[in-house]
């Protein structure tokens, strides 16, 4: 499979990030040298066979289902851009 | 007085509590020589000399009252990656730019907890995405070892750069690092020095940026078999905050070196020998076989079919991951912001300008393969193929292999800005064609420097093993050690 620089700015906007008529382009052919290498995998025989979920053999650690951390929002968002009062502050969202 | 920062961690050790010197002696040594090498080799990208004083008396007080920690009074170096309360930590990313967190990594707490000291954070692959440091916001490390009569700079490997040149050029005793593809081993090959990437679950990923968590695992990057012997039995720990963090009593690693290998089967993978690999690595390769051989060690010949397709299934499942854990990089909660007409253009504008080539390249790679209608066809087969690699690692064990010894890289340090590396990106991955298999496997590996090709650049050897059997690696990476002798680069920085 293959893609275009119609999929790739497609898919760069899924990502949030933005690129250029050009960076797109320099983008596609890349990707395609990527998913052309990747392709290898058809030729596995991967029927009957379960994915790998976990490669450690463990059951999965359980805890109660309580607030055992917290209360330090200024911890929380001393590193932010923008922040006010212990809110990340971000551009105007709502009309 | 003796070259304080040639010693290994564990004479260190030994001479710190015989009070033969303080740590503060040691520690000012080491910021003796980042500071005349580290503008020639930009190996750390923060060094934190007040703290590393700081810290350095209050062990040489613990080392006087006798409450000496595993670790009292030795200075390491801390990769990016690993979250140190109040001091740079950005994963040599833009978009970290600036970021302070209010916590530690377990891993270095646990360091921090037995007593080393912190000289400060070295550089790295942004976000580990790379092979040869070269993705690095903070600029190229520059290895320190050169080819005879050569002054080309070379690349120390990745994404554990900084990590392996500051180790190798004793700008501190040892480092922390992290390997999802090789990060750790290929770095240490590169350099001449010893890094071992434990079993997935040894070590709490706790505190450590993420790029791909089912393979993401930290260890140790040390000048000697003892030296990661030590470092990884400090940084291991079960950890409530990592649920595949493993608890399993941490062994002494220690113990294991010395121990003969007479009667271990050591495995030899027919995969493993690849079109184009250099006969400077079939012959170390040989080399490391016979030293066993002699320390009488049982070779088997054994077949691991699906290693050829490790690395491609890599492409897709450390994108996917990474494509995801990336996600909360939007300027809005650290680091960069770039203002924009909207909050999606905010975003939009914040992540392109933060995230450098390689690490957009993998973000795209990892959503386009996650989008709808492609999960199947790439991240659920890449799963399934990852599935019938560790079989193969399984059948190996189950017929009586106890490890299995490889090459660490296909090829020995490659130039800074390489055009053949840079004029399609899987070349560069191809470093990692026998380092990969061990994580997606989630298997320990280790690598041992065993000796050098024609132009005298280091070369290592890789030994896998169990799943929590870190021990018969020790173990048998120190007859390679011993057989090998180790590897310094001379000083032509200083």
């Amino acid at each position: 499979m293959s893609v275009d620089t119609d999929t790739v700015k497609r898919v760069a906007h899924l990502a949030r990030i933005k690129v250029s008529d050009g960076d797109a382009e320099r983008m596609t052919g890349e990707l395609n040298a990527i998913l052309g290498f990747v392709e290898q995998l058809d030729e596995v025989n991967i029927d009957g066979v379960e994915p790998l979920t976990s490669v450690v053999e463990q059951t999965m650690k359980k805890r109660a289902d309580g607030v055992t951390d917290g209360g330090y929002a200024l911890d929380v968002t001393a590193n932010a851009p923008m922040s006010e009062d212990n809110f990340f502050m971000v551009p105007k969202v709502v009309e | 007085m003796t070259d304080l920062t040639k010693l290994s961690i564990a004479d260190a050790r030994e001479k710190l509590a015989n009070k033969d010197f303080t740590s503060l002696e040691l520690t000012e040594a080491f910021l003796d020589n980042i500071e005349a090498a580290n503008g020639a080799l930009n190996a750390y990208v923060a060094v934190t000399g007040d703290q590393a004083r700081e810290m350095a008396k209050a062990s040489d007080e613990k080392l006087a009252k006798g409450e000496a920690g595993a670790l009292e009074g030795i200075p390491l170096g801390i990769k990016d990656l690993f979250a140190t309360k109040g001091v740079h930590t950005q994963a040599c990313s833009h978009i970290l730019d600036g970021f302070k967190p209010a916590y530690e990594s377990t891993v270095t707490a646990n360091l921090w907890a037995d007593g080393a000291v912190m000289l400060g954070k070295l550089n790295m692959d942004e976000f580990a995405m790379g092979s040869s440091n070269e993705t690095s916001h903070y600029g190229n490390v520059i290895n320190p070892f050169r080819k005879a009569g050569s002054n080309q700079d070379l690349v120390p490997g990745g994404s554990s750069g900084g990590s392996a040149a500051a180790v190798a050029a004793r700008l501190c005793m040892g480092a922390t690092a992290t390997d999802t593809g090789g990060s750790i081993r290929q770095p240490a090959a590169f350099t001449g020095t010893v890094g071992i990437k434990p079993t997935y679950g040894r070590c709490s990923r706790w505190g450590t940026i993420a790029f791909a968590s089912s393979l993401d695992q930290a260890g140790p990057i040390t000048q000697t078999i003892r030296d990661s012997a030590i470092m990884l039995k400090s940084m291991a720990s079960v950890d409530a905050k990592d649920t595949t963090s493993v608890d399993m009593p941490v062994p002494d690693y220690e113990k294991a070196i010395g121990k003969s290998v007479k009667g271990l089967k050591i495995g030899i993978p027919a995969e493993y020998r690849i079109d184009g690999m250099p006969s400077e690595i079939e012959e170390l390769w040989q080399k490391g076989i016979q030293w066993l051989k002699d320390a009488g060690a049982e070779i088997v010949d054994i077949t691991l079919p699906h290693t050829k397709y490790a690395l491609p299934a890599y492409y897709i499942v450390a994108p996917a991951e990474a494509s995801s854990n990336l996600a909360r990089y939007d300027g809005v909660r650290y680091g960069l912001r770039v203002p924009g007409t909207d909050i999606a253009d905010m975003y939009e504008s914040t992540r392109a300008a933060g995230f450098g080539s390689e690490v957009q390249r993998r973000i795209l790679i990892g959503t386009y393969v996650l989008s709808a209608g492609y999960y199947d066809a790439y991240y659920l087969k890449a799963q399934k193929v990852r599935s019938l690699i560790k079989r193969d690692f399984d059948l190996a064990w189950a017929n009586g292999v106890d490890a299995i010894l490889t090459p660490a890289t296909p090829s020995a340090a490659f130039g800074i800005a390489d055009q053949d590396m840079h004029s399609d990106p899987v070349k560069m991955y191809m470093q990692d064609v026998f380092t990969v298999t061990v994580n997606m496997a989630g298997l320990p590996g280790i690598s041992v420097p065993a000796g050098c090709d024609k132009n005298g650049l280091p070369l290592g050897l890789q030994l896998i093993g169990k799943p929590f059997d870190e021990e018969t690696l020790f173990q048998i990476g120190s007859v390679i050690e011993e057989a090998a002798g180790h590897f310094s680069p001379d000083a032509w920085w200083a």
